[in-house]
């Protein structure tokens, strides 16, 4: 198990450094100049290249990229160009809000999913699944930006339950805070919990028909109990994979969600680093995207071997 | 039994949420909530061009020795008075008594000094350092006198004072300004969560608005949807133009329509073949129809201009029979020119005004026979490719600098233009003064570049201000960019 664990570590180090090399080679031969951008059109010569030397964009790229690891390895991240603060306080502030977004709506769509997946699962070919699946079906066709504007349509302009955008910080108090992502946590988690349905319903319906399954009932469970002590637990395998991957999704993909509902999250900070050529952030941001997914992927590996010990013995 | 306890926390959990107050309904008559595009990249409006910060500081935070008003007039502020010597050379400045910067310190005739040669120090990160190019010294007479000398006469230069980028800032504190703002305006610096807003605060007992938020709402329907579910107040300059109508017709809201200083225009490289035959960019000006572009991409807000000046300036030229709508003409023109199956690109930034407009303005040149291409390209691109390197053929982008005919004077612009007759002009427009003079050879330079048909002139942005009924005060021009509610109140 230790050894499993160490060697995953290994290749999550490696995976970012190989990553690093990747995000600051594309950064590298992004059109756009940084300075000009901050300094409009009507800047003069002498003042953009004061701008640039101060920003450090007229060293070789070798030496910025040294400085930059360098800099990560000793807990030190660069100053943005546009807000001209350390990066690690920046996203700091940004996480705060998409970690728990993303958390929130993956246990959302997860509790929608299991219960209807399974609901669907024991009726079979009946109208309790042809409905589930349909569901499902429309939930999965609908983008999901589509869906935050009519939700904000609905709930907020005509009804006025919610704000329509925006996040008062959760320092505003909890319940506020919370109130103000009920929205955008529906957004992201439906199209989610449609399509974990559909896995949910397969994978439970693949082991309902496993010998054991047929065992455990003939000497005498009682279905629910089978369903959920025999069946789940085998069927979850596939569930966690997908559940992983959604995880991943919803941190970088809340991009879309973050912009329609004026959420300061990581993936406006990533839009608004793009669109400035800020790219101290973009570098900082990716790899901190892709060090998260790599780590979730490592934590939906150890979560094999808990819910099935066979794979304790490892790949 | 898991079914239901999972089913029974659904339940608790949704009815915690029902019991949590809906949000921030009652809104109190002393704090004003106002919805940005975008937000700005730091607050130090002498450290870069992003029209968010001055959106954000100018008037309410940063004060200037002058300032501009809501018509684009100039007014004295942190100066009460000044005098002009007889050759120009020389403006005496008095300034205000009793200032004090948010930090208590106090702000005198060294602080002026400071803030002008800091901006135009050669290594001044100033995105407007042409504005302070005439200066050649500037010197504290006495703790509340200033004299400022210059190199050559300067006309605009109390406009130029006016700017957002010539406020004044303290030696104490300016190397925070990007994230603590300290300045001499009525409103103080409170917060800023990064991402969400910016919050103000009243410095003096005078102001009706007492806590003034600026929320980042980056989508213009989202701008909408928050003003009609209550999470704003207002948004000076709506970039929704579609959404005005509905806006109008509701009784909670007021709607004001008025002006900017974005001349948009269809930018031309005067030196590309074949645009460098003035008779391919008077075809290309015959083909626009200016009316139906403001009518199609901007659903009819906006005022068709022929030339690079603002309708509402005083010294603004009507040109805009020079280059009626003729695709016959057009033709003509392009005959006569030797052009026959013309092709051209057509570079748009992202805004509404350039990517709807440059579809109308394809579909025009193809009825005078040019074949445009559209290339979409972001702003980084924008700068890089057509503004830095000219490389383009034709582009459509609002300039939205006041009063800034000069860009056609020199050497290098993106239009690739070169007129001597111009320059002269701007240089006579330097040395001079006098108002009137000046709105003379303003109408002289207007009348020259339109009829040397620079670029074909399409209209003028206007600003759509939208507010919640009973707030007063906001500005409805914007003749520099700026959310000055220093006089905005609840009635």
């Amino acid at each position: 198990m230790l050894t499993y664990l160490a060697r995953r570590a290994l290749v999550l180090l490696v995976t970012l450094l190989v990553a690093s090399l990747a995000i600051f080679f594309v950064l590298e031969i992004l059109p756009g100049d940084a300075a000009l951008l901050i300094l409009g059109i009507e800047a003069q010569d002498d003042t953009l290249a004061a701008l640039r030397t101060q920003m450090g964009l007229d060293r070789p790229a070798a030496l910025r990229y040294l400085v930059w690891i360098g800099g990560l390895a000793s807990g030190t991240t660069g100053i943005s160009h546009t807000y001209d603060v350390p990066v690690s306080q920046l996203i700091g502030e940004r996480l705060t809000l998409t970690v728990p977004l993303a958390l929130i709506a993956l246990v959302v769509s997860t509790l929608i999913a299991i219960p209807l997946g399974m609901f669907a699962a024991t009726r079979r070919g009946r109208p309790g699944d042809y409905g589930v699946m349909g569901f499902s079906q429309i939930g999965m066709a609908i983008p999901n930006f589509w869906f935050a504007i009519l939700s904000i349509l609905i709930f907020a302009v005509a009804l006025g339950w919610f704000p329509a955008s925006g996040f008062p910080g959760w320092d505003a108090g909890i319940g506020t805070a919370l109130w103000a992502l009920v929205l955008p946590v529906l957004s992201l988690a439906l199209p989610e919990a449609a399509i974990l349905a559909r896995v949910t319903r397969t994978s439970v319906l693949d082991t309902l028909g496993a010998d054991y399954v047929r065992t455990a009932r003939a000497k005498g469970l009682a279905p629910r109990r089978v369903l959920w002590g025999h069946v789940l637990r085998n069927a979850l395998i596939p569930m966690t994979t997908i559940i992983g991957l959604q995880f991943a999704f919803l941190l970088a993909g809340s991009i879309v969600i973050e912009m329609v509902f004026a959420l300061p999250g990581i993936g406006r900070l990533i839009f608004q680093a793009v669109s400035q050529r800020d790219l101290v952030v973009l570098r900082d941001v990716i790899l901190i995207l892709v060090a998260l997914v790599v780590v979730v992927n490592f934590l939906v590996d150890v979560a094999y071997t808990a819910i099935d010990p066979r794979t304790r013995r490892g790949p | 039994m898991k079914t239901m306890r999972i089913a029974a926390a659904i339940v608790v959990a949704s009815g915690l949420a029902a019991l949590a107050a809906p949000w921030a309904q009652a809104q109190s008559k002393d704090t004003l909530t106002i919805g940005l595009t975008l937000e700005p990249p730091h607050l130090d409006p002498t450290a870069g061009a992003a029209a968010a910060i001055d959106e954000i500081v100018y008037a309410n935070l940063f004060e200037g020795l002058t300032r501009i008003d809501e018509n684009g007039a100039v007014q004295p502020q942190l100066a009460e008075s000044w005098a002009v010597s007889g050759d120009g050379l020389i403006y005496t400045f008095i300034l205000k008594d009793g200032v004090e910067f948010h930090d208590g310190t106090g702000f005198d005739a060294d602080d002026v000094v400071f803030s002008l040669d800091r901006a135009r120090a050669d290594d001044s990160v100033n995105a407007q350092k042409q504005l302070f190019v005439a200066i050649d010294t500037v010197e504290a007479v006495d703790a509340r006198t200033v004299k400022i000398t210059l190199s050559r006469p300067e006309g605009a230069l109390l406009f130029n004072l006016g700017w957002g980028d010539a406020v004044m800032v303290a030696p104490e504190s300016a190397a925070n300004n990007k994230g603590a703002p300290i300045g001499t305006g009525p409103y103080k610096f409170d917060r800023w969560v990064r991402g969400s807003q910016v919050r103000l605060v009243a410095a003096d007992d005078a102001r009706a608005i007492r806590k003034v938020t600026f929320r980042f709402v980056p989508d213009p329907s989202a701008q909408v949807a928050a003003l009609k579910a209550g999470d704003i107040d207002a948004v000076a300059n709506l970039q929704a133009p579609e959404a005005v109508i509905s806006l109008q017709a509701d009784p909670n809201f007021e709607v004001a329509i008025g002006s900017t200083e974005g001349e948009t225009i269809l930018a031309m490289n005067n030196t590309r073949p074949p645009l460098n035959d003035i008779r391919v960019r008077q075809a290309i000006a015959h083909a626009i129809d200016r009316q139906v572009i403001v009518d199609g991409a901007m659903f009819g807000f906006g005022t068709p201009i022929g030339t690079h000046f603002a309708p509402h300036h005083p010294a603004y030229v009507d040109l805009l029979a020079t280059y009626p709508h003729d695709p016959a003409r057009a033709r003509a023109l392009l005959a006569d020119a030797g052009q026959s199956d013309l092709k051209l690109t057509l570079k748009l930034p992202p805004p509404t005004y350039a990517r709807r407009g440059g579809e109308i303005v394809a579909a025009q040149l193809k009825e005078a026979g040019i074949t445009v291409e559209i290339i979409p390209v972001e702003w980084a691109q924008w700068l890089e490719q057509v503004f830095r390197g000219t490389d383009y053929d034709l582009t459509i982008v609002s300039h939205t600098e006041p009063v800034d005919i000069g860009i056609y004077a020199r050497d290098t612009y993106y239009f690739n233009y070169e007129s001597p007759p111009l320059k002269a002009l701007m240089a006579r427009l330097n040395d001079t003064s006098d108002q009137a003079a000046r709105n003379r050879i303003l109408g002289q330079a207007q009348r020259t570049i339109t009829s040397d048909a620079v670029n074909a002139y399409m209209f003028q942005l206007a600003k759509l201000g939208v507010w919640r009924k009973g707030l007063k005060g906001m500005w409805r021009n914007a003749p520099v960019q700026a959310t000055d509610v220093t006089g905005v109140r609840w009635e």
